[in-house]
């Protein structure tokens, strides 16, 4: 009891605190304060480190305080030159990192070679703790700084040396020729010395080098971010600042746009989409994405790995009607998927329309064949797994099952697993406990090729959940990343790609979209290949 | 009376570590939560390792538990996976749902008692049979079908409320306590006027009527004051069920209180969140009991606690 009157006490004042903290960003919060700009915006599950922060939440913030060596044109996705001068290999291995003058952090601090080449090092040391840790794993001497078990053995990654201020080379374990196309990615920022001398500090109200600085954050209600008036790069923003709220439900930031209490709301969900044409008219988006659904099988278990199963997963893929799940759920948010990327990589950048080819059209009759053919459904039945916590996965689930069974005329053909939350979903994946084919997401990390194929199907890799594994597929993987000529290069992978085709290793079933809706107050909104808005572009009135 | 209150006080001891042990062992059963933290991907083995020694989560269960309750006890709740100490989370999250239980309480108290004493006095009456076909709609309509409609007309329609709630203050929370007080204000309503039309027979009723009380005085203090025994046992247990059970109304208002952090510590299987909350939940419920115990005596003077 004592304790409770306590804590009470306690929480009275840090009540008062969060009043006051509200109250000086207060007005930007109602989106009527100068040209500030609310947004919605979920709890970043990890701290805003960004070799920490895999997810679009936090990523969200770390794009608006951070530039790193390259950025992904918001149109294009294509990756050019930001902080880098040049970025120069001879062998694809070594490469010589040359920056730009002028830059420097919202504190005042110079970005050198230093700065990069620190963040990195903190981002792969195991005893960080960071989860994106294994985008370091390229770079020579990781497996020192954090080894799969036991201590680590090294502080610093071997492989990166600082020449000067505006000079590093980076030396890699293996060929990879895509490996500057990657920097663009969150995790390869650069951090400020306060990150490392003052961190809980630094984690409580982050510093960068981006367009935005944080001035007030409240962890779990808002943050609001302010033009940095002194940012040295050439995508100032266009606004005076972003107010981000913290919505439980996107249904609720919905109505709140419809009420003219929020400007932005990045995520419509799934139960609006019907309406928001006549709710918002031409203030909707509706962009693709870099982020794919498929159906992944284990290989883990014999029924699925066994010679003709190849059949079955054709088979099952020519039984799901794509076109009209995706027009009928999902009211053109999603695109039938034909080949395993995105069309957000361009044809250049290794998008192939068709690749899937047959297999991917809806063909009940064939579908029923090669079912047949292939020894049928293990088990008599597919039991298809996912969580339904998010993202509207029950819906398109049970579409999907209900379009099998009707292509196979049996009722009872195929049914939904729910698992009730993700972390429990990601432990049954881990566990290779599945016996049928389970939902597999994928949102690119940076627009390259490799980025699709890699991660979900090279024998052991970090996403392959299905445990896939083929020599033919991986021996392609990697000529294609010691390959030194682009187009060389994406040609490689695509071959790789037909190996999964040709297996089909996972089923391909739509291109996700990115969707926002928007109040009149704002002009220029736009999603980026990562579905994030760019909030910079962004006009206030 | 102080025996009464220390002997109720030391009762909550065990009935505070068996609540918490339960709620420790089925936060575990859900599953490893290290295994949520990497998104799509599969953590790295090692980082996964050194997370799971950071929380403490390679120890067995029974260690664990131990561990916790002697953190517990210097005031350490442990920390959430999003680095922030659970204590902070409470901090800002039972304020903003002790006000949305205020204001829903206050509503059942008020409209509820009221409503309750104007149908009990005019039983058979239309206003009687208008009331009671309101309550019955009110209960069995499901509280986010309320919420929803709610939010729906006055925020956007006709535009009276903002239809979330940013700061948290009283004022923001007018209607969503009454969307969490609905249910109960039902019952509420339905439990006086049972009880009242019960005592208006009773033999001390009768004696005042006799005596040639002034009718207010023998309703107020004769027979409302008995009568609300069973009100006050209900609305006494209810704080702890209005606290805790404010998910699906802080959700669509978009409240971050303890509903917000249970639901968020629940996905993301933050043990750590949801036993933390889940204790100090059952604290208030055990205070809440009591509470009611001690004013039984106030309101029935028949009732002496030894």
């Amino acid at each position: 009891m004592r304790r409770g009157t306590h804590a009470r006490r306690a929480a009275g004042a840090a009540l008062a605190l969060a009043l006051t903290a509200t109250g000086c960003a207060g007005t930007g919060a109602g989106g009527n304060g100068g040209a500030v700009l609310s947004s919605s915006w979920a709890d970043p599950q990890n701290p805003l480190e960004p070799a920490n922060t895999n997810e679009v939440q936090g990523g969200k913030v770390l794009d608006m305080i951070f530039r790193g060596l390259k950025r992904y044109d918001p149109k294009t996705g294509k990756a050019r030159d930001w902080l880098a001068r040049s970025i120069e290999t001879r062998d694809s291995r070594t490469f010589t990192v040359r920056l730009k003058d002028g830059w420097n952090f919202s504190n005042g601090e110079k970005v050198t070679a230093r700065s990069f080449v620190d963040a990195w090092n903190y981002g792969a040391s195991l005893r960080n703790n960071q989860k994106n840790a294994y985008f370091f794993g390229y770079i020579d001497g990781y497996d020192q700084v954090h080894p799969a078990s036991g201590r680590q053995r090294a502080d610093t990654l071997s492989g990166l040396r600082v020449v000067d201020d505006h000079t590093f080379t980076v030396r890699l374990n293996q060929k990879f020729s895509g490996f500057p196309d990657t920097l663009g990615y969150a995790a390869f920022a650069p951090l400020p010395r306060a990150f490392f001398t003052d961190h809980a500090a630094w984690v409580r109200k982050p510093v960068g080098n981006g367009p935005y600085t944080i001035e007030s954050y409240t962890k779990g209600a808002q943050m609001y971010l302010k033009k940095w008036d002194g940012y040295p790069g050439p995508d100032k923003a266009r606004n005076d600042g972003v107010t981000l709220l913290v919505y439980t439900d996107s249904n609720t930031a919905y109505t709140d746009l419809l009420a003219g209490n929020l400007d932005l709301a990045d995520d419509i969900p799934a139960a609006q989409l019907k309406n928001v044409k006549s709710d918002l008219g031409d203030r909707y988006l509706n962009t693709p994405a870099g982020i794919i659904q498929t159906l992944a099988f284990p290989y883990y278990d014999k029924a699925w790995s066994r010679p003709g199963a190849q059949k079955v997963r054709t088979g099952l893929s020519m039984a799901i009607n794509r076109r009209q799940i995706t027009d009928t759920i999902f009211r053109g948010t999603r695109t039938p998927a034909t080949d395993w990327t995105s069309p957000v990589l361009g044809a250049a950048g290794g998008y192939k329309k068709g690749l899937c080819g047959s297999a991917c059209d809806y063909d009940p009759g064939r579908a029923r064949e090669l079912i047949e053919e292939g020894g049928g459904i293990p088990g008599g039945r597919l039991t298809v797994t996912y969580n339904a916590d998010s993202g509207s996965h029950r819906q398109w689930v049970d579409a999907v099952c209900n379009s099998i069974n009707n292509a196979l005329g049996d009722d009872r053909a195929c049914v939904g697993n729910p698992v009730g939350t993700f972390a429990d979903f990601r432990d049954q994946l881990g566990g290779h406990r599945m016996t049928g084919p389970f939902r597999a997401g994928w949102q690119m990390d940076y627009p390259l090729i490799q980025n699709f194929l890699q991660p979900l199907y090279y024998t052991g890799a970090s996403s392959n959940d299905g445990a896939w594994s083929d020599e033919e597929f991986d021996r392609l993987v990697d000529r294609a990343n010691a390959e030194t000529d682009p187009a060389g290069s994406v040609a490689l992978f695509q071959r790789a790609e037909k190996v999964v085709r040709d297996h089909m290793a996972a089923i391909p079933l739509w291109y996700q979209n990115g969707n926002a809706g928007y109040s009149e107050r704002l002009t220029h909104v736009a999603l980026n290949p990562f579905s994030v808005p760019v909030y910079n572009e962004i006009r206030v009135g | 009376m102080g025996r009464h209150v220390l002997r109720r006080l030391l009762q909550m001891i065990p009935v505070f570590v068996g609540a918490t042990l339960l709620i420790f062992l089925m936060v575990n059963v859900m599953g490893d939560p290290v295994a949520g933290l990497c998104g799509e991907r599969a953590c790295d083995p090692a980082t996964a390792a050194q997370l799971r020694r950071e929380f403490g989560l390679d120890q067995p269960v029974w260690r664990q538990y131990l561990t916790y309750m002697g953190k517990v006890f210097t005031g350490d709740f442990g920390t959430a996976f999003n680095g922030q100490p659970v204590t902070e989370l409470m901090a800002t999250a039972f304020p903003v749902t002790v006000r949305l239980t205020v204001v829903a309480v206050l509503f059942e108290v008020v409209v509820g008692v009221t409503l309750g004493v104007v149908t009990g006095l005019r039983r058979g009456r239309p206003v009687d049979t208008a009331v009671l076909l309101a309550t019955l709609v009110v209960i069995s309509v499901p509280t986010f079908v309320t919420g929803l409609l709610l939010q729906l007309l006055l925020g956007i329609k006709w535009q009276w409320i903002r239809p979330s709630v940013h700061a948290g203050g009283f004022d923001e929370l007018i209607v969503p306590g009454l969307v969490l007080a609905s249910v109960s204000l039902a019952y509420v309503t339905r439990l006086t006027r049972t009880s009242l039309v019960e005592n208006r027979r009773s033999d001390h009723v009768r004696t005042a009527v006799a005596k040639g009380l002034p009718r207010r005085r023998i309703v107020t203090r004769h027979l409302l004051r008995n009568s609300l025994i069973p009100v006050v046992t209900f609305i006494g247990t209810d704080i702890g069920a209005l606290m805790g059970g404010a998910i699906v109304t802080e959700r669509i208002f978009n409240i971050h209180g303890v509903g917000y952090q249970l639901y968020q510590g629940i996905l993301r299987q933050n043990s750590q969140t949801v036993v933390g909350f889940v204790t100090v939940l059952v604290l208030v419920f055990l205070v809440a009991n009591l509470l009611v115990d001690l004013l039984y005596a106030v309101l029935d003077p028949r009732i002496r606690h030894a």
